[in-house]
């Protein structure tokens, strides 16, 4: 390894493995070496690898992190940054991916919902992480993730428990010493006919340039209901990547909703298995990458049982120099007969250096199966725009409230009304601030 | 209030408008009327700042000021209103929160006071009496899945609620029925004022039989060829527009 990246990493994650929540668990320290070990011999992905296609690492790979934020515990943050409407719940708090238990609220948890620390629950009861923590990782990030995170969430909720006001999970990140890396990693399970709503929140608290990855396993027994909204507003310089792995057993649900705003270069893999009957996974989003952001966001998801659903639709904004990726590949696999599989991205470039590639892959291997996908890549319409300016809207304005309204048949989908029109507002809030890119 | 001198316009490098001359005063309403393809759409259009439309020579002066020179935006907030031929639908922009948003943006340019959501309902309500129109068409899309005389009403409502000082009425009656036809006359009508001046284009007499103009002009192959009082219309009404074919441009179209 020879890149500033990786010999960072090899320096600082021998010497840090010890002190990691969970060491001297001899199962998880052998696989935290191995994760360690293929990191190092392969590194991060090459420009060659068709996964990595449309998001360079080349500047990344020059780069050598911290590991960690030892003052994590200190670093400023406005709580009322961390409100959300409609998201009244329990929170936890993450600040450069380590957990703050001032900022959380974990008293009076609702009966049936199981929610801590994942550092807290490593040094009680590693041994029911085994099966999430030994599995294997094939992603560089993942290994990387794998092999250093310490701390996340845990969140379990029991059989036939419906928890109604939305768990938040909030990852923040903070101006320290040097850039740094972080690596967390969330634990979510929901037992046979539980329903559970939940908000992930990536924010910041002052510039930095921080690497984070987050791998999220989130397991849903029979019959399982899942409303999960991600709002990702990282700092302007941030670099974070993310998994988001689902498991459904029959008749399990999810649906997300996902608003994509923040970052330097951020990296969403959503992969979901639909590994029963009629297992259902909707997936709702808009990414606006603005000024030289580069948003990446990538479904895999397969279907395994029979009769199961998947419904994606996704819409891209770019302006400035902005590039938005949306890669949703789709499996049915044989024998998933009955399968109804939708993908739908619709894409706006409201600057000529702006870009978008969308890349719908449809694999069926299945008979009697529904599945469609459309792509479209076009402009604001100008009758519309005309129309708008004729009545008095400015320009801007305008351009703004088109946009938006563009976007909201992927965002009206959410039930939770008060988060709905938050993340109306922060798209449109976010707009404007595209508008000024491209001047500049 | 509006004066247009010798008005060239280019659309799709094809010259639409040549040499159009028409001056309008305050609480005056004149008629444009015309055969298909002589240029009205254009003239209503280019009056509203459509940027496409390319004006070639000539000189649009209102309320003393270069008309011409000013966006579209500028131009609603100076009093200018365009009610369409064809109004644009626009899926996911609420039709009550655009015409708030529309009316304050106008009002913050003139710089007077924003109204408050109070306010502007109660604007709502009263206009919504001048015009007839289904209360539930106010909270959906703008102009999404209207009828044909709904997208109509809409504009005149839109016009009621932004209280402009020059209207244009881009062929508002194409495809109303008798009875819509009658409800936008008596809208339209409802706003006649004597600061507040309009220009209604038709290709049919039958509108300005509820709207009845002061003066009435006649525009073939983008210039006035004849101009007169009402009574010119219920002439082309009788002749039809081969009457007024081949004629030369009125001397000096008023």
């Amino acid at each position: 390894m020879s890149n500033a990246f990786a010999v960072a990493v090899g320096e600082t994650a021998a010497a840090t493995l010890p002190h990691l929540p969970g060491a001297g668990v001899a199962w998880l320290d052998d696989a935290r070496r191995a994760h360690l070990a293929a990191f190092l011999r392969d590194g991060l992905p090459a420009a060659r690898n068709e996964a990595w296609k449309y998001t360079s690492l080349r500047a990344l790979e020059q780069r050598a992190f911290a590991l960690g934020d030892a003052g994590a515990a200190a670093r400023a943050v406005d709580a009322q940054a961390l409100v959300l409407p409609g998201a009244d719940g329990p929170r936890l708090v993450f600040v450069n991916g380590a957990f703050r238990a001032d900022l959380s609220r974990l008293d009076d948890l609702p009966d049936g919902l199981e929610l801590q620390s994942l550092a807290v629950a490593l040094a009680g009861d590693a041994e029911s992480l085994r099966e999430v923590f030994g599995a294997t990782a094939t992603d560089a990030f993942d290994r990387l993730n794998a092999t250093l995170a310490g701390d996340g969430v845990l969140l379990r909720v029991a059989a036939g428990a419906r928890i109604a006001a939305p768990v938040h999970l909030a990852y923040i990140g903070a101006p320290a010493v040097a850039d740094l890396a972080w690596h967390a990693r969330a634990v979510i399970e929901l037992g046979e006919d539980s329903e559970l709503a939940l908000v992930e929140q990536h924010g910041d608290a002052g510039p930095h340039a921080h690497l984070g990855t987050l791998v999220s396993d989130i397991r849903l027994q029979r019959g399982a209901r899942l409303h999960w909204t991600f709002l990702q507003e990282a700092g302007p310089g941030a670099t974070l990547i993310r998994r988001s792995a689902f498991r459904l057993a029959a008749d399990a649900a999810v649906t997300l909703h996902a608003l994509e705003l923040g970052g330097a270069l951020v990296r969403h893999a959503i992969t979901a298995v639909l590994e029963a009957d009629r297992a259902r996974f909707v997936s709702r989003g808009v990414f606006a990458p603005a000024g030289r952001q580069h948003l990446e966001t990538r479904l895999d998801i397969r279907h395994l049982g029979r009769d199961t659903a998947s419904d994606a639709l996704w819409r891209g904004v770019a302006d400035g120099r902005g590039r938005g990726v949306l890669h949703g590949a789709i499996t049915v696999a044989a024998g998933a007969d009955g399968a109804d599989a939708q993908l739908s991205n619709k894409n706006l470039l409201l600057s000529a250096q702006a870009e978008i590639d969308t890349q719908p892959v449809l694999e069926i291997h299945a008979d009697e199966v529904k599945a469609s996908h459309g792509a479209t890549v076009g402009q604001l319409d100008e009758r519309a725009l005309f129309y708008l300016r004729s009545r008095g809207l400015p320009l801007e304005q305008a351009r703004a409230l088109l946009t938006v309204a563009f976007c909201r048949a992927a965002l009206d989908g959410l039930d939770n009304a008060p988060l709905r029109e938050h993340l109306a507002a922060r798209l449109a809030q976010h707009l404007p601030r595209l508008a000024g890119d491209v001047e500049a | 209030m509006l004066i247009i001198d010798n008005l060239h316009v280019r659309v799709a490098g094809k010259d639409i408008l040549k040499g159009l001359t028409l001056s309008v005063k305050a609480g005056e309403v004149h008629a444009v009327m015309g055969p298909n393809g002589a240029g009205k759409s254009t003239l209503g259009h280019v009056l509203a700042g459509r940027d496409d439309y390319e004006v070639t020579a000539g000189t649009v002066t209102y309320d003393g000021a270069n008309l011409l020179a000013l966006a579209p935006e500028e131009r609603a907030a100076a009093g200018v209103f365009l009610a369409f031929q064809y109004p644009v639908e626009i899926p996911g922009v609420n039709n009550t929160y655009f015409l708030r948003a529309a009316l304050n943006a106008q009002r913050k340019r003139r710089g007077e006071p924003e109204l408050d959501s109070m306010q502007f309902l109660k604007l709502v309500r009263e206009r919504l009496k001048v015009m007839q129109l289904s209360p539930d068409l106010l909270s959906r899309a703008v102009n999404e899945g209207f009828s044909g005389g709904e997208k109509k009403r809409n504009e005149i409502f839109q016009m009621a609620v932004l209280e402009p000082k020059l209207a244009i009425l881009d062929e508002t009656d194409s495809g109303l029925d008798i009875d819509a036809l009658k409800q936008v006359a008596d809208g339209v009508n409802a706003l006649r004022a004597a600061d507040r001046a309009f220009i209604v284009v038709t290709h049919y007499q039958r509108l300005l039989d509820y709207i009845v103009p002061d003066f009435v002009h006649v525009l073939a192959d983008g210039r006035i060829v004849e101009s007169g009082d009402r009574t010119l219309a219920l002439k082309l009404e009788e002749h039809g527009y081969a009457w007024v074919a081949g004629r030369q441009p009125a001397a000096s179209a008023a």
